[in-house]
């Protein structure tokens, strides 16, 4: 099925099923500790050993030599693989570093060795045998140092580097208010609960993953380009996915690693990268410097918005497309946008949680703070004056296919009390806390990817739904359920789910927000094609036909779906593909963030307070799991805000910090009550479901929020991520 | 983790003999911060002597009206304890405010006196460390220090000492009891337990090789107004950027110690005498010769400001 | 440990296994080669897991938590940082959560060792269990038992009247929204469902009382 007019009614809209927020259909499997993640399939491999990496010690360089005599002799090992016995290896096209170095070494703790052994103790054991002599290289790894050099990508997601509308340098020089400032994000890593981690099994020529994954089709691509064997000889198998959050959007070393320790030994091995090596093993967000200017007048409408940007990369690496929401968020006739890249040799930067507008925002929406007070308008107000409905680089020709932004500051402000926010800073006190609220606007690019599904109905009526889409936390299970048995007038307890298998459609996978929306569109297209099926073996017209109680109503007659399907069942697949209307018009997700938070006057130790936030991002397919994607978002706003930072070492060109002990995520105490809002809206452009993505949107513009508070709350203004109480106590005592 | 034997102590001295006849050998106890470290092979026991099983978990009473904590007495237990949080609450304060419940439960008093530091360049096998390996040099000096010790330091070591725990013990005077592969038992003061890094960082207590800790001891409560103020980067389950301890007494007398400033909870004499002077005194004497980096100057800013906490509320209580 | 009753006769019943131990059993078999350093030896233990007596003959380093996954295939419990920096590998051991990564399975010969299965089944769940499925207290699943059983002992810790970090009277300890935060910070949530984890250890707490 082809997307490309806006939708019309059709089944969806009734709303029964779909929009509904029922409990998380693969919830009991997972509270019970039953459901299988990708390092526990006894069942699958039931005689696995066990592989531990082994990291580089250096950032940059080559290894002289490697010694895998001692490890080879130690109890239990079966294996060890290395470059030098690993055989001829591709790259995916999705990795920048390879993801088995050697004898050239990219980045720290890049994979060097696989040691295999009988129990993970003797793998953990014999890993430290290895003996690796390294000549160590010159490397690049102090962004503020290698700004200087850094160059324009070629493209940023498809689109230029660079953008210009208007004349962005006299306005800005004209403007009767200015804010021209810098703003730096740190590294950050995603952290997931589960670690990357992936069995493998050959048989014969056939290699089967199952491995922690977010894009099962992309992986099959990945892994066979890396092994060099064909797409057809790999089936990757993911489930049940620990968390992602764009960590596991590509095949990274835990599944190289498996399936060649599984060919040397000669049986099923399984790896999981160890919690140590998972920040400069994998991949990470990049660290920005970014630039910002706005111009306005003096009632704050926006005459010329400049966002510029500075992130690093390993060479052939991309930038961190900070400034994209820049060009779509506010009015401003004359504007500019650039992205620069700089080569650095730290690991590889790649996509987390909203790549881009996360730490885009962290700035563009601070400096909206501040033009706000320099304006001396009400920071809402601020933005609601700036709105614009239509893309403001291209012009009226090109309308958003839905904008409830200003709804979201509306609605969010009235929930949240924002008319009880003193503007003046620093004058609020409660106890030893000085307490302050922030605002920030939300917004996240709504990206649409084809899909597929196969829908079936076996002999006795059952329905099974099967796709390689993949369940991250997302509720995929869920709303695919929902979507189904909206389509097919029964309840979603009478389907059944399977995920996360390359021997079913390909879909959309889970990232950058797209895969609520798009997988239950290709499953909304296989039920057209089940519908029609059904109908068409009933002796009915499917366009007249009623789905509904389990029963196919038309002409009078209503016949049981068990009873259309026949004896033998049936099944169909389609899959959705979407045309023009992603150009026709803009597509984006909106929100309003608000913050609470209480500044420890003597210590400057921020916690947060209250939270609450108004989202509009189309149809929303179950608003409990929904909004659970929106307050784990939220939080994950809390700690870019406040504690989470790589930390480079420059001189050894590494993530000191490499451990949960030592980077900081929020814990239970840091997260009060959050308040989240939906916005009615229904998105016809977006696809037939008409809903758009939500599991990015709710960090975008959270941590501005919190930024925006402790200014509120001390008169600090901090423009250096993490905002942590040295950097507080610092503002202070300078104020 | 390197492989081990293990055998099961029956009697402290038991313990401790065996120890001796097996160098290399470990005691373990909860396990919490030596499986840990052995996972990363940043400790390589050969023999692992497990003590949990001997008679040391136990708070009682002492003939002159203190407490004597069993080494195996966890800090749950510890915490939860009538006569601690009555007569101790720093102590209970102190450990409540460590690590998690989870963890909690199964720690040791004797090993979180133990703990070893949590700086980075300890934890990474693959960087120079001192501590880890004497000879190698301090990673930390030039590197990511915003974390590390201010006072105390050498230039071979800026480590700080993890525990909350022990900067209450210091405040509260506690003796730590030890014994011996002889059978022997010695009694060291908390201010001589720990030491400072000097030249040699690796060596972090005064205990003897085999001796193990059997109690830690506090001498009868002093009464006052106890506080334990822990600053941290987020709101539970981190380590401490910098701890004061205090007790307040009567006529404005007053005792402090300090955690995440040193290779040991800090306490002076000067600044104990200062307590009367004020918050910004007692900073003054506490903060004598401090040592800082660009990254943890703050330290000195943190402890003053803390400090005027720990008094403003001190007031309102009062 | 507390001095109770129960305490009292675990020691008393392992003093008899403790002195079994002094001598342990070696066992050769193919994964118990003699190490570089002389010295690997397979040693038997009998836990007590979700009721069950189960002996395992064990490499001495094999902690608990690789003891349940790898060797009793009860892999409900989750290895997510194998540190104790991270919680999902929460266990309930003689009554008490620990992190299962932290010890070693040999520690706990004879113990009484609850996992996420032991505390329910897909068809008979645990209050807890059907509580954090009602309250959407989980998104990826995998801190999940680890928090479910965190929640179990946290509702216990309060009873028995362990105080914490945010107990304003160290001696008046009561059920609120702050003292689960503070108690349930060492199961770390990624996905970030904590508002939901209260919201259901809240409902089973007021369940019990009611």
């Amino acid at each position: 099925m082809k997307f490309d007019q806006p939708a019309t009614i059709n089944p969806i809209d009734r709303a029964r099923v779909v929009g509904q927020p029922i409990d998380r259909i693969d919830g009991p499997a997972k509270v019970c500790g039953t459901a299988p993640y990708a390092y526990e399939r006894h069942d699958a491999a039931p005689n696995a050993a066990y592989g531990w990496m082994v990291g580089s010690a250096i950032a940059k360089g080559t290894i002289n030599s490697i010694d895998t005599r001692a490890a080879e002799a130690a109890p239990g090992v079966l294996a060890v693989v290395t470059h030098a016995n690993a055989g001829d290896l591709g790259k995916g096209r999705m990795n920048t570093a390879t993801l088995l170095g050697g004898p050239s070494i990219e980045h720290h703790d890049q994979a060097l060795a696989l040691v295999v052994a009988e129990t993970l103790e003797q793998a953990r054991d014999a890993a430290k045998l290895v003996v690796i002599d390294y000549a160590t290289g010159e490397g690049r790894f102090d962004l503020a140092a290698a700004m200087r050099g850094a160059t324009a990508p070629k493209d940023v997601q498809g689109s230029p580097a660079d953008t210009r509308t208007g004349d962005f340098d006299g306005a800005f020089a004209k403007a009767a208010v200015k804010i021209d400032q810098r703003y730096t994000t740190p590294d950050h890593s995603h952290a997931m609960m589960e670690p990357h981690a992936t069995t493998a099994a050959w048989t014969g020529d056939k290699l089967t993953l199952w491995s922690s994954n977010q894009m099962i089709a992309w992986s099959v691509g990945e892994i066979a380009r890396t092994l060099k064997i064909k797409p057809d000889n790999v089936q990757v198998i993911a489930p049940y996915v620990g968390g992602g959050f764009g960590a596991k959007l590509f095949v990274r070393a835990d599944a190289l690693l498996a399936a060649l320790g599984a060919r040397a030994a000669g049986r099923p091995v399984k790896v999981a990268l160890a919690r140590a090596q998972i920040p400069n093993n994998t991949t990470h967000r990049p660290a920005t410097i970014q630039r910002i200017r706005l111009g306005a007048k003096k009632d704050g409408t926006i005459e010329a918005i400049g966002h510029e940007v500075w992130s690093g990369d390993l060479p052939g690496g991309g930038v961190e497309v900070a400034a994209l929401q820049t060009r779509q968020l506010y009015a401003g006739k004359h504007r500019m946008t650039k992205h620069r890249l700089a080569v650095l040799d730290l690991p590889e930067g790649n996509a987390m949680r909203a790549p881009g507008e996360a730490v885009g925002l962290l700035a563009l929406e601070v400096a909206m703070d501040e033009l706000a007070e320099a304006c001396d308008v009400d920071p809402v107000e601020l933005r609601i004056k700036n709105d614009v409905q239509y893309d403001p680089e291209v012009g009226p020709s090109k309308p958003f296919s839905s904008r409830k932004l200003v709804e979201c500051l509306r609605e969010g402000a009235t929930r949240f009390g924002w008319d009880k926010r003193n503007p003046k800073p620093g004058q609020v006190r409660d106890g030893q806390y000085l307490v302050g609220m922030g605002v920030a606007s939300a917004f996240r690019g709504n990206i649409v990817m084809k899909s597929g599904a196969r829908v079936a109905i076996d002999g006795k009526g059952r329905i099974t739904v099967s796709s390689d889409m993949t369940d991250i936390g997302t509720g995929s299970y869920t709303i695919i359920a929902q979507t189904a048995a909206e389509m097919l007038g029964v309840e979603a307890s009478d389907i059944t789910v399977r995920l996360g298998d390359s021997s079913f459609p390909a879909s959309a996978g889970s990232g950058g927000q797209w895969g609520a929306n798009s997988a239950t569109a290709g499953v909304y297209a296989a039920c057209m094609a089940m519908r029609s099926q059904l109908a068409q073996k009933a002796g009915l017209n499917a366009e007249d036909a009623l789905f509904e109680d389990g029963m196919i109503k038309a002409a009078g007659k209503a016949i049981p779906l068990r009873e259309a399907a026949g004896r033998d069942g049936l099944s169909v697949e389609d899959s959705i593909s979407f045309g023009d209307l992603t150009d026709r018009y803009a597509q984006a997700t909106f929100g309003a963030h608000f913050a609470e938070v209480g500044v420890d006057v003597y210590t400057g130790e921020v916690r947060v307070r209250r939270m609450g936030g108004a989202f509009a991002a189309g149809r929303i397919l179950n608003p409990k799991t929904a909004r659970s994607q929106v307050i784990g978002a939220m939080t994950m706003g809390v700690g870019a805000a406040l504690m989470e930072e790589l930390v480079v070492d420059t001189r050894f060109g590494y993530f000191v910090n490499h451990d949960m002990a030592e980077y900081h995520v929020p814990v239970h105490a840091d997260i009060p009550e959050q308040d989240v809002l939906f916005i009615d809206e229904l998105d016809d452009k977006s696809s037939p479901m008409k809903a758009k993505g939500v599991g990015e949107l709710g960090l975008c513009g959270a941590g501005a929020a919190i930024a925006n508070a402790i200014y509120n709350a001390t008169g600090v203004r901090l423009r250096d991520y993490p905002l942590t109480l040295n950097k507080v106590i610092a503002g202070m005592a300078k104020a | 983790m390197k492989a081990f034997t293990y055998e099961r102590a029956t009697s402290p001295a038991k313990a401790a003999a065996a120890a001796v006849a097996n160098p290399g050998a470990r005691f373990i106890a909860g396990g919490t911060n030596l499986l840990d470290l052995m996972k990363l092979q940043i400790e390589t026991p050969t023999h692992l002597i497990d003590v949990n099983r001997l008679d040391l978990d136990t708070v009682r009473e002492t003939s002159d009206g203190g407490l004597r904590i069993g080494a195996l007495v966890r800090n749950t237990d510890l915490a939860a304890h009538k006569k601690v949080r009555r007569d101790y609450a720093v102590l209970s304060r102190a450990l409540l405010s460590g690590a998690s419940g989870q963890l909690r439960n199964k720690a040791t008093t004797a090993g979180n006196l133990l703990q070893r530091t949590r700086c980075p360049y300890f934890y990474d096998t693959t960087k120079p460390c001192n501590k880890r390996r004497p000879g190698t040099g301090c990673a930390a000096l030039a590197g990511f220090n915003r974390n590390m010790a201010i006072l105390g330091t050498s230039a071979d070591c800026i480590a700080t000492h993890p525990s909350d725990m022990a900067v209450a013990m210091r405040l509260l005077d506690a003796t730590v009891e030890t014994v011996a592969a002889d059978g022997s038992s010695r009694a060291i003061p908390i201010a001589d337990f720990h030491r400072l890094p000097g030249t040699t960082p690796d060596i972090e207590t005064a205990l003897a090789p085999g001796e193990l800790v059997t109690a830690v001891v506090l001498p009868r409560p002093i009464g006052g107004s106890h506080v334990y103020r822990k600053v941290r980067d987020r709101a539970s389950y981190a380590f401490a950027v910098i701890s004061v301890a205090a007790i307040f007494g009567k006529d404005s007398n007053a005792r402090f110690a300090f955690g995440g400033l040193a290779h040991k909870p800090w306490r002076t004499e000067a600044a104990d005498a200062a307590a009367a002077a004020g918050a910004n005194a007692v900073a003054d004497a506490a903060l004598a010769g401090a040592k800082t980096t660009e990254h943890n100057r703050f330290k000195t800013d943190l402890v003053r400001r803390t400090l005027a906490q720990v008094y403003a509320q001190q007031e309102i209580r009062a | 440990m507390k001095d109770s009753p129960a305490a009292l006769s675990r020691r008393a019943v392992l003093g008899g296994s403790a002195a079994l131990c002094a001598a342990p059993a070696i066992h050769a078999s193919a994964n118990a080669q003699t190490a570089p350093t002389g010295k690997t030896q397979m040693i038997a233990t009998t836990l007590k897991v979700n009721g069950k007596d189960v002996r395992l003959t064990l490499d001495p380093r094999t902690t608990l938590l690789d003891a349940l996954r790898e060797h009793l295939h009860l892999t409900g419990t989750k290895k997510g940082c194998d540190h104790g920096q991270c919680g999902a590998c929460t266990v309930i051991v003689e009554g008490r959560r620990i992190n299962s990564c932290l010890t070693l399975a040999l520690m706990h010969d004879g113990d009484d060792i609850t996992t996420i299965e032991g505390l329910g089944t897909p068809d008979k769940m645990h209050p807890m269990q059907r509580a954090f499925v009602t309250h959407d207290g989980f998104q990826c699943g995998y801190c999940t038992p680890g928090q479910i059983c965190s929640a179990v002992a946290v509702l216990d810790e309060i009873e028995a009247g362990i105080p914490s970090h945010v107990t304003e009277d160290l001696d008046k300890v009561a059920f609120s929204d702050a003292e689960v935060r503070e108690r349930m910070s060492g199961n770390i949530c990624r996905c970030a469902a904590y508002p939901n984890i209260v919201a259901a250890i809240r409902d089973v707490a007021e369940g019990e009382k009611a």
